[in-house]
């Protein structure tokens, strides 16, 4: 019941946001929560894999990277006139969102079905070590592309179109990042508690008894891992999108890092709490990063502190209930 | 030509692989007998370099700075042990890897403000500022050598420890059995302990004999950790026999992709392109590596014994 009350609110506050800011004569702050949406879209694409899957990937800076430089890239293409790729079939490049946040979410599946097929042979620090591993292969490859900027980044002349609609200005893109995000936890929440999701859960708590059971652990965990993978790719489009600009820096493991202190920090295993950690983590730079140049001092010593004696995270402490771990 | 490139490019590759050495053995040690993985062990090293560059710019004397690098290394290990990872003995894997996490942010950005966020200069100590004829025609850094002399000592040094000596007795029956090591009696605590302030003394002695190779600055730590990650993951974890093989693989194959891949991409790029491309995609070599062992052995070459 509180849970539903705080999912409520929250979906409420997020409805008027925009109206309340334009009343305000803030609206450039639009841009901030558009950009904490996308997080919180990673963050609970990362708590399928982490909160309901039991797996540690360190790892999902590699496809909100990549799902960024999907994106950036066919809208380079798009504004030069040129091709991405001549051969074996020509592939241009596209202002649509239509088309290409659903090829930034492939491309990521695909990504993730490989490193997740490899990597889930391991578990535990493996799994871990492995997943952040590949993030930085990853990371090497898309480097060593020249035409995409290198270290520079990307710069994206303008934004993707939906339909035809330009996402331009902060309003449209925020609309669309949220009801995205709408869309996914009201898909993963069924999900979860679907046979796949009970298979899943029940892989997590008791591997051995879920094996016995005839379940195929591995097969459910790599479709999670390559879903949660390319719904971080979404994600990661709608950054793009939002700074106008793709940064090697979201596939570094620092990205991939923060994505699990926000699934940590709302709370893991229950969807929403990852949601709420982003927008907490994200906030609590923003304000800090005011403060002081060195807002890193501050923000890891109360990381530190946070998980050493603040367990269960703030969905807990907001709606009351326990997560799946 | 190619004899020499391929036989300084060899040389490197020990000297990377060295390097990795002593980080991933600490880290090894650690994971094997405490059961911690600890992400700020890159930090150790970072801060070995950063403190023995300006001891040896204060003193003017190298030796001291190494020396000082490696106590750094120990010290910190030592006071990170008893005020935050001895709490996370108990924790999940997951706490551990947030709480190092939290540790890395925290020391990159006091370093940023003790030392500012330029790289600081290390160079070598004049004995070992020449060249050394390795082979009749073919010159190397004399100090590159001396690091290699130094990563060997370190292991062997470890292999003695381990093999040989009382606490190495207890490391091993710890990295076997934690519980029945306590039970007999051992001071369990302080065995930690020890084993984290070693760990952290490599990383430091690592971190400053790094300093005249590579350049000192904020970030050095991740680096070379994400590489030890990847030596562990293919020497097999717990295993320092495992870090070895794994460093000196990872430290060859990270430096002849790096050399051999530009020559060969020189024929079908550009030259500036070519070594752009060649120079990142030479990063992804170790990762390949690694792909192809955990495909053939999951648990690494030298898995330690369940």
């Amino acid at each position: 019941m509180r849970e539903r009350l705080a999912v409520a609110f929250g979906a409420a506050a997020f409805a008027v946001a925009p109206f309340v800011l334009e009343a305000l004569d803030e609206s450039f702050l639009l841009s901030v929560l558009t950009r904490m949406l996308a997080y919180a879209l990673a963050a609970a694409a990362l708590d399928l894999v982490l909160g309901y899957g039991g797996m540690m990937s360190f790892g999902h800076g590699a496809f909100l990277g990549t799902g960024a430089y999907v994106a950036g890239v066919l809208l380079h293409h798009r504004a030069e006139g040129s091709a991405v790729m001549e051969w074996p079939l020509r592939v241009g490049g596209t202002a649509e969102a239509l088309i290409a946040w659903p090829a930034a979410a492939a491309v990521c599946g695909v990504l993730a079905a490989a490193i997740g097929a490899i990597s889930l042979r391991t578990r535990g620090v493996h799994f871990i070590m492995i997943t952040l591993a590949f993030a930085q292969m990853v990371y090497f490859l898309v480097l060593a592309l020249p035409q995409y900027g290198g270290t520079d980044g990307l710069m994206i002349p303008s934004r993707n179109v939906l339909a035809g609609w330009p996402l331009a200005g902060d309003a449209p893109l925020y609309w669309v990042a949220l009801v995205l995000l709408a869309l996914f936890l009201v898909f993963a929440r069924r999900a979860m508690a679907s046979r796949f999701g009970l298979a899943l859960r029940g892989a997590r708590m008791n591997e051995r008894r879920a094996l016995a059971l005839g379940l195929p652990v591995y097969r459910l965990r790599l479709v999670a891992f390559t879903l949660s993978g390319a719904v971080t790719g979404l994600a990661g489009a709608i950054l793009a999108n939002q700074a106008s600009f793709v940064s090697p820096d979201l596939l570094s493991w620092q990205r991939s890092g923060e994505l699990l202190v926000m699934v940590i920090l709302g709370g893991q295993g229950t969807l929403f709490g990852p949601v709420l950690g982003a927008l907490a983590l994200l906030a609590a730079e923003e304000e800090l990063a005011q403060i002081t140049e060195h807002w890193m001092l501050v923000l890891g010593p109360v990381l530190l502190l946070v998980v050493l004696f603040f367990r269960g995270g703030l969905w807990r402490v907001v709606a009351g209930v326990r997560g799946d771990a | 030509m190619t004899a020499l490139l391929f036989v300084e490019q060899t040389l490197n590759g020990l000297q990377l692989g060295v390097m990795l050495f002593m980080i991933a053995a600490g880290l090894t040690l650690i994971f094997g007998i405490m059961d911690v993985i600890n992400l700020a062990h890159g930090s150790l090293y970072m801060a070995g370099a950063f403190v023995g560059a300006t001891v040896t710019a204060r003193t003017g004397s190298f030796a001291l700075g190494v020396l000082a690098g490696a106590a750094a290394g120990a010290l910190i290990a030592l006071l990170l042990e008893l005020a935050v990872i001895r709490r996370l003995y108990a924790r999940d894997h997951l706490d551990q890897v947030l709480a190092t996490y939290a540790l890395i942010l925290t020391f990159n950005e006091a370093v940023k403000v003790l030392w500012g966020p330029a790289p600081i200069f290390l160079a070598a100590p004049p004995l070992l500022s020449g060249t050394v004829e390795v082979l009749p025609g073919i010159p190397y850094p004399a100090y590159r050598l001396a690091v290699i002399a130094v990563g060997l000592a370190a292991a062997l040094f470890l292999g003695w420890l381990i093999g040989r000596t009382r606490l190495g007795m207890l490391i091993r029956a710890g990295t076997t059995n934690r519980e029945t090591v306590q039970a007999l009696g051992v001071d369990i605590g302080l065995l930690f302990a020890l084993v984290f302030a070693l760990g952290g003394a490599l990383a430091g002695l690592a971190g400053v004999m790094a300093g005249p190779v590579l350049a000192v600055q904020v970030g050095m730590g991740e680096q070379i950790l994400i590489l030890a990650f990847v030596v562990i993951v293919v020497g097999g974890l717990g295993s320092v026999r495992g870090a070895m093989a794994g460093s000196l693989l990872v430290g060859l194959a990270d430096t002849w992709a790096r050399a051999f891949l530009p020559v060969l991409l020189r024929g079908l790029l550009p030259p500036a392109a070519a070594d752009q491309v060649a120079a990142n995609l030479g990063s992804v070599a170790v990762y390949l590596l690694m792909a192809v062992v955990l495909s053939v052995r999951p648990q690494g070459l030298f898995p330690r014994h369940a």
